[in-house]
C-alpha cells in the first residue's frame, strides 16, 4: 500500500534558527498518526510544510500523491486542516462559518449540518464565533476541517488549553473520524492523548525525529522496566522477592515495598512467589512506564520542561 | 466556483461589518449626519444668491463627504485586515483553496458596497434637507467616487501589508492618509498651495481622486478627466503589485 504522506530528509530554517531538520516519515492510509514533542520542537512547522502553508529548503513531500508546493490549490480540496490558535471573524455565525467553508471547495461538501449534529453544535448555529467556549471553537474547527470530506484531516495541538472533560470528548471524535476511514495527522504535547489515540507516535525534539513506532512498541523498546508496589507485614518477604528472577531492586520502608525488574513477566513471577509464600498483602499495584517515560528516557527531560 | 466562495466571502463580511458595534452608525450614519448638518449651519446665513456662489457647500462639502467615506473605507479596511492577520483568521482562510487574490477582492467589493450605500443616502438625505438644489450627474459621481475608493483602497493593501500590529494600523493609515487630504486640493486649490507643496500634490494619489470627483460633480465630460482616471489607474497597479510582493499572511 502506498503511503499517503511522505515525508524525506525536510530541513526548514527561520533565519538561522533551524526549526526542522533531515525529517522523514511515512504516514499510511487509514491510520492516526501523532507527531509529540514538546513546544518548539518543529512539530507545527512540519505539520505546515505537509500542508503547503510553508515550504521547506531542502527535502521532499508528497501528499495523497501532490507535491504541497508545486499542487497547493489541488491539495487543499483533498486535505481538512485544523490550525493551533486559529480564529474566526468575531462576530461570524456558526452557520454562516459552515456555509463559507462549504462554498470554497469545488467538489461537493457533505452536509453541514449533520456534521454540526455530530459534533453537538447544532444549537450553536445561530451564535456567534466570539460567543463560544474553547471546547466549541475546536469542535467547530473539525467541522471546518471535515466539510470537504477530505481524505486526510491535519489536527495541530487539538485539545491545548481544554478541559479535560471537552478533550475527551474531541478525543472521541478524532477516533470517529478514522472510522469513517480518512487518515488523520496530529500533533500533540499530551503524551496521554498521543497513547490514547495514535496508531503509531513519531516522537520530534529540536527539530529532529528521535523515534517513530507503536506507542506501546516504543515503550517496550525503550522503557522495559517495569515497577510493582506492594504492602505487606511479612518480615521473610524481603528476602523471598530478591530472589525472584529478573528482580533488579527491592527498596523497602516500614511496611511498603518497592520491587523493580525488567520484562511482561515481572508481574507474574510476584504473583507467584506471593502466593507460593502464603504472604499477606494489603496493597498491589503495578506502575506501567507509559510514552511520558519513553520520552524523558530519549530525552532526558520532562515534555513539559 | 470560486465566484461562489467570493460572493459568499463579500457577503459575509459585509454582515459582519454591521454586527461590530460602530460598523453600520460609524461608517454610514455618521458621514451622512456630517454632511446635512454641515449644509444646514452654513446654509443658513445666506441669501439664495450667495447660496449659489458658495462653491463650498455646492461642490466641495459633497467630495469633501465623499472623500471621507473612501478615507474611513480605507481604514477600516486596514484595520480588519491587520486583525485579521493577528488572529490567524487570514492564515486558516488561505488553508482552504481559496486564492489569496479572492480574500482582498472580497473585502474591497465589501467596502465598495458599503461606500455606494452611504452616497445614495446621502443624495436622498441632500435631496430632501440640503439648501442647495443639486444638479449634479449623480450616476456618473457614483462611478467617479467607485474608482477613486478603488483605488485609494490600493493605497490600504500596502499599508495593510506593512503595519505590524492592528494596533498601529489605523494610526499609521490615519498619519498617511489624512496629510494626503490637506494638499489633495480638496480645501484650497492646488494652484494656491506654497508651490514646494505642488510637487507634493502632484504625487500624492488623492489630488487626482479629488479632481475627478470635483469636475464630475460639477458636470464636465469624462474625456476632461482620463489623466485623473489615469493617474488613480496607474496607483492601483503600482500599489497592488506592491503589496502582492510585501503581504504577510501571518
Amino acid at each position: 500500500m502506498r503511503p499517503v504522506i511522505q515525508v524525506s530528509a525536510v530541513r526548514k530554517t527561520y533565519g538561522s534558527t533551524v526549526a526542522v531538520d533531515e525529517v522523514s516519515f511515512e504516514v499510511n492510509d487509514g491510520e492516526i498518526f501523532g507527531l509529540i514533542g514538546p513546544n518548539g520542537a518543529g512539530k507545527t512547522t512540519t505539520m505546515e510544510c505537509i500542508e503547503g502553508l510553508r515550504t521547506p529548503d531542502r527535502g521532499a513531500i508528497s501528499v495523497l500523491g501532490l507535491d504541497p508546493f508545486n499542487d497547493v490549490y489541488k491539495l487543499q480540496e483533498r486535505i481538512g486542516v485544523q490550525l493551533q490558535q486559529a480564529q474566526l471573524q468575531k462576530r461570524i455565525k456558526v452557520w454562516e462559518a459552515v456555509d463559507l467553508w462549504a462554498s470554497l471547495y469545488q467538489k461537493n461538501a457533505i452536509d453541514g449540518e449533520r456534521l454540526l449534529e455530530q459534533l453537538g453544535l447544532i444549537d450553536k448555529r445561530n451564535a456567534w464565533f466570539m460567543t463560544l467556549s474553547g471546547g466549541q471553537k475546536q469542535r467547530l474547527f473539525i467541522v471546518l476541517a471535515l466539510i470537504n470530506n477530505p481524505e486526510v484531516v491535519f489536527l495541530d495541538e487539538l485539545t491545548t488549553g481544554l478541559d479535560p472533560q471537552s478533550r475527551r470528548a474531541i478525543w472521541d471524535l478524532v477516533s470517529d473520524i478514522r472510522e469513517r476511514g480518512k487518515t488523520v495527522f496530529l500533533t500533540t504535547h499530551l503524551m496521554e492523548e498521543a497513547e490514547r489515540l495514535c496508531d503509531r507516535v513519531a516522537i520530534i525534539e529540536h527539530g529532529r525525529i528521535i523515534d517513530i513506532d507503536r506507542p506501546e512498541n516504543l515503550v517496550n523498546r525503550h522503557c522495559p522496566e517495569r515497577t510493582i508496589v506492594l504492602a505487606t507485614d511479612d518480615r521473610t518477604a524481603e528476602e523471598r522477592f530478591r530472589a525472584i528472577p529478573r528482580v533488579e531492586a527491592v527498596i523497602c520502608s516500614d511496611s511498603q515495598f518497592t520491587i523493580r525488574g525488567r520484562g511482561d513477566d515481572l508481574v507474574t513471577a510476584v504473583i507467584h512467589c506471593l502466593s507460593e509464600n502464603r504472604i499477606r498483602v494489603t496493597d498491589f499495584r503495578t506502575i506501567l512506564p507509559n510514552l511520558e517515560d519513553v520520552f524523558i528516557k530519549l530525552t532526558g527531560h520532562s515534555i513539559r520542561d | 466556483m470560486m465566484l461562489r466562495g467570493l460572493w459568499k466571502l463579500t457577503w459575509i463580511e459585509l454582515k459582519i461589518f454591521l454586527r461590530e458595534p460602530l460598523g453600520a452608525f460609524g461608517t454610514i450614519v455618521i458621514p451622512v449626519l456630517v454632511f446635512i448638518v454641515a449644509g444646514r449651519v452654513l446654509g443658513r446665513g445666506l441669501a439664495p444668491s450667495a447660496l449659489a456662489a458658495s462653491s463650498f457647500i455646492s461642490v466641495g462639502l459633497p467630495v469633501l463627504a465623499s472623500v471621507l467615506i473612501a478615507v474611513s473605507a480605507v481604514l477600516s479596511l486596514v484595520t480588519i485586515i491587520s486583525i485579521y492577520r493577528e488572529g490567524g483568521i487570514l492564515k486558516r482562510l488561505r488553508a482552504t483553496p481559496l486564492r489569496p487574490q479572492t480574500i482582498l477582492t472580497a473585502h474591497v467589493l465589501a467596502k465598495l458596497l458599503l461606500t455606494a450605500a452611504t452616497l445614495a443616502l446621502m443624495v436622498l438625505a441632500g435631496k430632501r434637507y440640503y439648501p442647495v438644489g443639486v444638479h449634479a450627474p449623480l450616476f456618473g459621481f457614483t462611478i467617479a467616487l467607485l474608482i477613486s475608493t478603488w483605488s485609494i483602497l490600493s493605497i490600504g493593501f500596502l499599508i495593510a501589508s506593512i503595519v505590524p500590529t492592528a494596533r498601529f494600523a489605523q494610526p499609521i493609515g490615519a498619519f498617511i492618509l489624512y496629510p494626503m487630504i490637506a494638499v489633495s486640493g480638496l480645501f484650497a486649490p492646488v494652484e494656491s498651495l506654497p508651490p514646494s507643496l505642488h510637487a507634493v500634490a502632484r504625487v500624492v494619489p488623492l489630488t487626482y481622486a479629488v479632481s475627478l470627483l470635483e469636475g464630475i460633480w460639477k458636470g464636465d465630460p469624462w474625456s476632461a478627466h482620463m489623466g485623473d482616471v489615469a493617474a488613480l489607474a496607474v496607483v492601483f497597479i503600482v500599489c497592488t503589485a506592491l503589496s502582492a510582493k510585501v503581504f504577510r499572511w501571518e
